[in-house]
């Protein structure tokens, strides 16, 4: 577990705390809206989707034994996948943090643009990585344009807003905010949008296809995420949906791939298992549209010069906690988003992290630090719908509670005194590790109870750290006679 | 079979009449139960909000309680999912290996009530009679911590009178959560809107459910909303008979 290590990007962009963060988020009429339209649609195409598979809980458990695998052996799995990119005709680069990876792919941008280009530029096919390091706005400061082609992330980009979810970016967008922003902002970026814009969808799409077929054909670079990386034969493979990816990865001259050190598979078959639970989970089809692999450089044919920059931002650290490691299975599916009932109120910005919902509470604070996304392991009822969806099967739950008992240790060690949590909970273990004293309690809650108690035996207001609770529930005043007192009385002493 | 039952704390304090109703139904059903004095709670609270070292002597306290019981049975799917899921996780990481043992002895005799009812005792028509009409809400440790699958609903649709009707998105959460529900009370609330409305949308009297807990929170909701509508643990409508409630 990172304690306090400074993993720079936007893993973490700090405060608020999820409970506040949330509110605001709460608040928003529309963004409810969009978020209960979004995810209820989703919800029910993957259900569909992953129904008519009749292996599914053995595709699953297939799917989780290889990242286990993967997991238990990544240096080796790592060292082979070097090997064979290398043999390949790419060029391999290991990058510990952020900034490390954030001034290779400088490097490799100024290099490739060659000394007479003036125009720094590159095309991304959207990456969770290159988020996660802040790239495009490390390159903004070394005076390279970095443009987003994924049609949600070039929504996100040009209305200056942070991505909301992992798969959707745009989710909390609506189309008629959607023609706004193209309206207001393409010019300023490329190719203007036509001054007659509507919020139809083809219209939209139409006018993001024309101003991003300008920077394909003139952009030499292009920036990639990988889904998969097979170790035995270096094949890097992107799924989408667009095509956007698919010129990007084939049209400019250089290629950089940017990749969290766990997306590495031991062999090119395990693709067979991914390829089938990633669609399905993540946007309910049963096939993406557009899947590219590809395997170092061939001449004549797309990009002659290729790198891949291995990425680990905190992940090794990760790796050495036995329950938290199981969170870099993750194949950024974003199924337990769409299931979860904090997620669907809140949307992604309250998490914090490129990594919001479900999966971003187990896996921020790991790579953060607990200690400065504490609020994140909290931040789940504990439903147990993100551990049902998870292709990979990995349990979420069990991590966040793990995180949460870290979490509270951290606050421990780092404090003279207790904080009035640990006191109360300190003083109901106490009163919960003696019947006796449980039988007092009762009695003196039963008496407070009848003085807080209105009509009907309801609490309408509770004091202190209770009062958000009883904020918008009443709460019922406890009885005079407990199970306990019942029982002595009726079952003991007939 | 020596039947031990395991009220839990919340039930104990402010439910006592779904303990009243278990004791009413097992014994109508020919069987005699105990209740040990030495239980208190499952720990479920402390656990989940990180207070593990807190939560260990109250996993002993229970394995102690219980010890040599054929059965234990419980009226919370939720503290019986936290039992089976996590105090041998706790025996394991903070215990030793006495407590394990302990832990390992009692599990497995730990049934939710409906789990008892129909595999154990193999009843699905316990002789209730419930005139209202009711809908039912699956707690998500019912549905994916102990998974009850339809147990329920089959004691519930042998009830005599009842007017069963299906709750709209039964599966999604209520927002309770235990701490969540104080610790991000506004999201909670979010949540439980949508939930006391598809609840209303039914035109149900009652809402049950397998978890006193949720329910405090949706009946807590409820009353706040002046909506008529009451919360019942469905203990409490399988124990009923002609004359009660």
């Amino acid at each position: 577990m990172t304690e306090d290590t400074d993993h720079d990007g936007r893993v973490w962009l700090g405060t608020p705390a999820f409970p506040e963060a949330a509110r605001t988020a709460l608040a928003d009429t529309r963004l409810r809206h969009n978020l209960r339209h979004a995810t209820t649609t989703i919800r029910t195409k993957r259900l569909d989707a992953t129904g008519e598979v009749p292996h599914w809980e053995e595709l699953r458990e297939a799917g989780a034994a290889i990242k286990r695998r993967t997991a238990r052996h990544l240096a080796t799995y790592l060292e082979q996948l070097e090997a064979s990119v290398t043999a390949a005709g790419g060029t391999v680069h290991w990058a510990a943090d952020a900034t490390d990876a954030n001034r290779i792919v400088a490097r490799l941008v100024r290099a490739a643009g060659g000394p007479d280009t003036e125009r720094h530029e590159v095309v991304k096919v959207k990456s969770m990585a290159t988020q996660e390091i802040g790239l495009n706005e490390a390159l903004a400061a070394a005076g390279i344009t970095a443009y987003e082609t994924d049609l949600a992330e070039l929504i996100v980009q040009l209305g200056e807003d942070r991505p909301s979810h992992i798969l959707v970016p745009a989710i909390h967008r609506n189309r008629a905010e959607i023609r706004e922003i193209f309206a207001e902002r393409m010019g300023e970026w490329g190719r203007a949008a036509p001054d007659d814009l509507t919020d139809d969808p083809k219209a939209l799409a139409e006018a993001a296809r024309l101003h991003l077929r300008e920077k394909f054909l003139t952009t030499r670079v292009a920036i990639s995420g990988a889904n998969f990386a097979a170790a035995d034969t270096g094949t890097i493979a992107v799924v989408e949906s667009e095509g956007n990816g698919r010129m990007c990865l084939t049209l400019p001259e250089t290629l950089i791939t940017v990749m969290g050190i766990e997306k590495v598979v031991p062999t090119f078959t395990d693709l067979e298992v991914f390829l089938q639970l990633l669609p399905r989970s993540s946007t309910g089809e049963r096939m993406n549209p557009y899947t590219s692999l590809w395997t170092g450089v061939t001449p004549g044919d797309g990009p002659q010069d290729f790198h891949l920059i291995l990425l680990d931002n905190g992940r090794t650290d990760v790796l050495k906690d036995t329950v938290g490691r199981q969170a870099l299975a993750c194949i950024r599916c974003s199924a337990c988003l769409n299931v979860c009932p904090v997620y669907e109120r809140t949307g992604g910005h309250a998490y914090g992290s490129v990594y919001p919902g479900p999966i971003g509470a187990v896996l921020t604070p790991q790579l953060a630090g607990v200690r400065r996304a504490a609020s994140l392991p909290f931040a789940s009822t504990l439903c147990g719908a993100c551990y049902e969806a998870c292709p990979v099967k990995i349990d979420i739950p069990e991590i966040l509670v793990h995180l949460r008992a870290k979490a509270v240790e951290a606050k421990r060690d780092g404090r003279a005194l207790p904080t009035p949590e640990a006191l109360a909970m300190k003083a109901a273990a106490t009163v919960l590790d003696s019947p006796g004293l449980l039988a007092v309690a009762q009695r003196a809650g039963a008496a407070g109870g009848r003085l807080l108690g209105g009509r009907g035996g309801r609490i309408r207001r509770l004091p202190g750290p209770l009062a958000g609770w009883s904020a918008t529930r009443d709460t019922p005043a406890p009885p005079r006679e407990s199970f306990r007192t019942w029982w002595r009385a009726h079952r003991e002493e007939r | 079979m020596r039947i031990g039952l395991f009220i839990t704390c919340l039930n104990d304090t402010l439910f006592p009449g779904t303990g009243r109703a278990v004791v009413t139904l097992l014994e109508r059903l020919g069987h005699t139960v105990e209740f040990p004095r030495e239980q208190s709670c499952c720990a479920q609270m402390h656990f989940n909000t990180g207070y593990r070292p807190e939560s260990l002597p109250m996993v002993a306290r229970f394995a102690r309680a219980f010890a040599g019981y054929d059965a234990i049975v419980t009226p919370s799917a939720s503290c019986a999912a936290m039992i089976r899921d996590n105090h041998p996780v706790l025996a394991e990481q903070l215990g030793d290996a006495a407590l394990r043992d302990a832990v390992a002895a009692v599990v497995p005799a730990v049934h939710e009530l409906t789990e008892f009812l129909v595999d154990v005792l193999g009843v699905t028509d316990v002789g209730a009679v419930f005139p209202h009409r009711v809908t039912y809400h699956p707690t998500c440790h019912s549905l994916r911590g102990v998974r009850l699958g339809d147990r329920p609903l089959r004691l519930l649709r042998a009830v005599r009178g009842i007017d069963l009707v299906d709750l709209p998105a039964a599966e999604a959460c209520c927002g309770f959560g235990g701490t969540f529900a104080v610790k991000n009370a506004d999201t909670s609330t979010a949540i439980l809107a949508d939930k006391m409305t598809t609840v209303l949308s039914t035109g149900a009297e009652v809402l049950c459910a397998a978890d006193n807990s949720c329910l405090m929170h949706i009946g807590g909701g409820l009353s706040r909303w002046n909506s008529g509508v009451r919360t019942l643990h469905l203990a409490e409508i399988l124990a009923a008979t002609e004359g009660t409630r």
